[in-house]
């Protein structure tokens, strides 16, 4: 049961990052006003940043790594959150014992 | 007296299928963060003050010792930043509440609570005993769950000898899954892809997150700005 002050120090600024987007609506209901377009890139954040996260490893890191992932977008097209996880954990394995 | 208990139930019996499916991703979550070298207890300092599932993965993906607090704290507030307009939504219809319950209750927003809060409010007047009657349970759990994967996954060992390095991966996979917006989200994911892993190879980490992030808004910007648009060379390796 450790805890590494520079951990608690990383935790608590992700922490009020977190806080901040949300209690932002306290000061910014019913003044914003984005237009569609500026709306539609407000959408694109998350899958922006998520795919950003795992590029490296999906993309840069070898073929099983790449195969993998690809497999795991036609799962996600048709199972849930984990049956994704398991296809995606399953073939990286498979596809590591092949190599 | 009558109602604020009836409320309070009817959160719990809302929220019930999230915390269900919460359990594996909290144990999952949990194991991960063990795998990085984070100790249980770390693990639930993050979960009890962060409680942001897509951040606290991708804070675990980026981690590396001694923590990178910039990264970390940078990537959190843009996984996050939906969470903006989320709660500007929401707060309009918390007019029961008073201000410290609005500052406590939006502390532990996320995306399930927020969508059936919404949903409730469409019917019915959101009442704190409600909002918290369905946040308290499911914060619990999140918080219990990830604790536990953390204590079960430090016993496991290397998790590339089960693939698990590469769960965060697939997990992430299924998430842009649901946000997917159909063209504007492909393309948004197109350039995204492309330009983290290219900066990974020619610049190193952190940096990858931000060109990734910045790209895909731009490629999301250009594509809903335009009927035809050809924003990026086509790729047949994108996630």
């Amino acid at each position: 049961m450790t805890l590494d002050p520079q951990t608690l120090l990383a935790i608590l600024g992700m922490a009020i990052a977190t806080y901040a987007t949300r209690i932002a609506g306290l000061a910014l209901a019913g003044r914003l006003d984005l237009s569609p377009r500026a709306q539609a890139a407000f959408d694109a954040i998350p899958p922006a940043v998520l795919v950003a996260v795992i590029a490296p490893s999906a993309l840069a890191t070898g073929w099983p790594e790449t195969a993998a992932a690809l497999l795991a977008a036609l799962a996600a097209t048709r199972l849930p959150l984990l049956g994704v996880v398991a296809v995606g954990v399953a073939a990286v394995v498979g596809f590591r014992a092949l190599m | 007296m009558s109602t604020l208990s009836e409320d309070a139930r009817r959160g719990l019996g809302d929220i019930w299928p999230a915390m269900l499916a919460a359990i594996p991703i909290g144990l999952l979550f949990g194991a991960l963060a063990a795998g990085k070298g984070l100790s249980p207890l770390e693990t639930m300092v993050m979960s009890v003050f962060v409680f942001a599932g897509g951040a606290q993965f991708a804070a675990v993906e980026l981690w590396t010792t001694p923590a990178p607090i910039g990264a970390l704290v940078f990537s959190t507030l843009l996984i996050n930043a939906r969470h903006i307009l989320m709660s500007a939504s929401l707060v309009p219809k918390l007019q029961g509440f008073s201000r410290w319950q609005k500052l406590l209750g939006l502390y532990y927003m996320a995306d399930e609570n927020w969508a059936l809060a919404e949903k409730r409010a469409r019917t019915h007047r959101l009442t704190p005993a409600y909002w918290f009657g369905m946040l308290s349970p499911f914060v619990a759990c999140w918080i219990a769950t990830s604790t536990l994967g953390a204590v079960v996954g430090a016993t496991l060992g290397d998790p590339r000898r089960f693939g698990a390095d590469f769960a965060f991966t697939a997990l992430f996979i299924a998430l842009v899954a649901a946000f997917w917006k159909g063209r504007v989200t492909f393309w948004t994911v197109a350039a995204a892809g492309i330009a983290s892993a290219l900066t990974y190879r020619f610049a190193g980490p952190p940096w990858h997150v931000l060109a990734g992030a910045l790209c895909g808004l731009a490629a999301a910007w250009i594509a809903a700005g335009d009927a035809t648009p050809e924003p990026s060379k086509p790729e047949p390796a994108q996630p």
